[in-house]
């Protein structure tokens, strides 16, 4: 193809997006555009995978049978939405297994978050409420999203993250509500998870080395700081409601602005997690990699297992 | 307790849910493969779906306040009177899928028979129970017969898991006093009349998977009255540790 054909359909195809028009697999895409939807959607599908282990960890110790169906049913969503996503990112001409080849050799991130340990029971709740809660607000406006696949994907994850975030914000009500231990146990896992669920809303905008580009495909419709305190000011008043203190001495309603004003984040740890140098990323990893290692024979033996169900059937055949 | 047999006899038949329904529940995340996990946890919700239901309708015959929660997880070890085979550990994947598949096979041949039930609650929670367990234990046969067949590692490997936990088996036909008058009464199931066709299916389906039936008559028994392998302690302290830490609480 010319240079000049390409540019011609480099317009059409920046034409479409500004029509607001859905990229769908088979269209024409800039590589570019190819590669960063493949990025940041495996991205989205990892942290779904690496975010059932957090979580995981507590489902033989939930403190009721209602509670335990509730989180395994959760955990199992995530595991649903990892499954739609790869399936979606495959649509862009990469396999699942090279998607998770990227992962275990690091290549690939996951949402830093899942680097923080689960450490009591109202983690479960802190996740829901907050970590859940800022994804959503990450995620909403990717219904919009200029690539097909991915913003249907993304209109039913954010139906289940909703529930979710109201299932753990539930799980807060009910300790803050509860016992001077329980009320003291949402506190800790408020105090330890709030810096952490404002940092997953990224890097400041002058520090986001994607956001421009993101922005005019669609792939982002407002900054991270934009969203970070759409967080902010949706979740102080819901801490207020049940009576725990968001861990920020700064913390302000500014009237001027009709928003809260809110402390330094510590970046450096930001950045030592996202580095690989958090509490849980190795041994995040090596779950991961373990469970896929540990998988092999199990995997070869499917496959086996059809490639001869397939020769038999050939055999009846002839 | 008014009725101390029949609230006996649906701990028998919900213990078994219920610890099984822990161990998938400790695979979650940690399957060979993403579709597996989230069977693993599907099954797992299901069985503890199903201990609600039997629980939540213990507490009521109890009728002294006590909730499902406690039925679960406020016991001691030797009051939980599932069978052996379901508190077993995931050794490896063929363990697991063993254990579920030697399981199954009993558990939709029982509930089966537990529709029959003149105790009407019974009768309708294992019509709901029965839908789930005939996908489970699709799910488990058609893994033995992909392992067993699939690879010289994998038909070792799941040859191996059916050896060791083969042992097991016997003791799902046995009978405790409660059962015996639970029969007698038309609420229970006579497991001794399920035997013959459970060996039966379980030998088709491993000789279509190309694995021997084992021909060990040594069983074990004993958790039908509560005496259990050294396996079901840290089950429960995982288990009972929120209830047993913070007595008294709500969550």
């Amino acid at each position: 193809m010319s240079e000049d054909q390409i540019k011609n359909l480099e317009k059409e195809f920046e034409a479409r997006i500004a029509r607001d028009e859905k990229i769908e697999p088979k269209d024409w895409m800039p590589e570019k555009y190819r590669q960063t939807h493949i990025r940041q959607m495996s991205q989205h599908a990892h942290s779904e995978i690496i975010g059932m282990l957090p979580e995981g960890n507590w489902i033989t110790r939930a403190p009721s049978l209602r509670r335990k169906v509730a989180l395994l049913a959760k955990v199992q969503d995530e595991a649903g939405h990892g499954l739609y996503l790869y399936s979606a990112t495959e649509t862009l001409g990469i396999s699942r297994d090279q998607m998770y080849e990227q992962l275990h050799t690091g290549k690939a991130k996951y949402s830093s978050i899942f680097n923080y340990p689960t450490l009591t029971w109202a983690d479960m709740g802190a996740i829901g409420w907050l970590v859940d809660g800022a994804a959503i607000i990450n995620q909403v406006p990717l219904c919009n999203t200029s690539y097909g696949p991915y913003a249907r994907a993304m209109i039913r994850v954010c139906k289940e993250e909703s529930f979710h975030q109201r299932q753990g914000y539930e799980i807060m009500i009910k300790l803050a509500n509860g016992t001077p231990e329980q009320k003291e146990m949402a506190q800790d896992a408020l105090n330890r998870w709030w810096w952490p669920s404002l940092m997953m809303l990224g890097p400041t905008d002058d520090k986001s080395v994607h956001t421009a580009q993101s922005m005019k495909w669609k792939l982002k419709r407002k900054t991270n700081d934009e969203l970070r305190q759409q967080f902010i000011d949706q979740t102080v008043p819901q801490a207020d409601l049940i009576g725990l203190t968001v861990p920020d001495p700064d913390l302000k309603w500014n009237e001027e602005r009709g928003s809260y004003d809110f402390g330094e984040i510590d970046w450096d740890e930001f950045w030592q997690v996202v580095k690989g140098h958090g509490p849980m990323n190795k041994a995040r990893m090596k779950a991961r990699v373990g469970a896929w290692e540990r998988g092999q024979w199990v995997r070869d033996a499917a496959m086996a297992h059809a490639e001869k169900k397939e020769e038999r059937k050939q055999k009846q055949a002839v | 307790m008014k009725n101390e047999n029949l609230y006996n006899y649906i701990l028998g038949i919900a213990d078994n849910s219920l610890i099984l329904g822990q161990r998938m529940g400790e695979l979650c995340g940690h399957g060979p493969t993403l579709e597996t996990d989230i069977a693993c946890t599907n099954i797992s919700l299901d069985l503890f779906g199903q201990v609600r239901s039997y629980f939540q309708y213990a507490a009521k015959i109890a009728g002294d306040g006590r909730t499902e929660d406690d039925i679960a997880m406020l016991r001691k070890e030797r009051e939980y009177k599932n069978v052996l085979l379901a508190e077993q550990p995931n050794t490896n994947f063929a363990y697991t899928i063993a254990r579920h598949f030697l399981f199954d096979v009993y558990h939709f041949s029982f509930l089966n028979e537990l529709q029959k039930s003149s105790d009407l609650t019974l009768s309708a929670i294992a019509n709901k129970c029965i839908k789930e367990v005939s996908y489970h234990e699709r799910f488990s046969s058609d893994w033995v017969k992909r392992l067993g067949d699939g690879t010289e590692e994998s038909n070792q490997k799941m040859q191996e898991a059916i050896n060791d936990l083969w042992t097991y088996t016997d003791e799902l036909f046995h009978q405790t006093e409660a059962d015996k008058v639970m029969v007698e009464d038309g609420v229970g199931v006579d497991v001794t009349k399920l035997k013959d066709n459970y060996y039966k299916s379980v030998g088709e389906l491993l000789n279509k998977a190309r694995l021997n039936t084992p021909e060990s008559k040594w069983f074990q028994k004993g958790g039908k009255i509560g005496i259990h392998t050294e396996h079901l302690g840290y089950l429960l302290a995982d288990l009972q540790y929120m209830q047993r830490t913070y007595p008294n609480m709500e969550w």
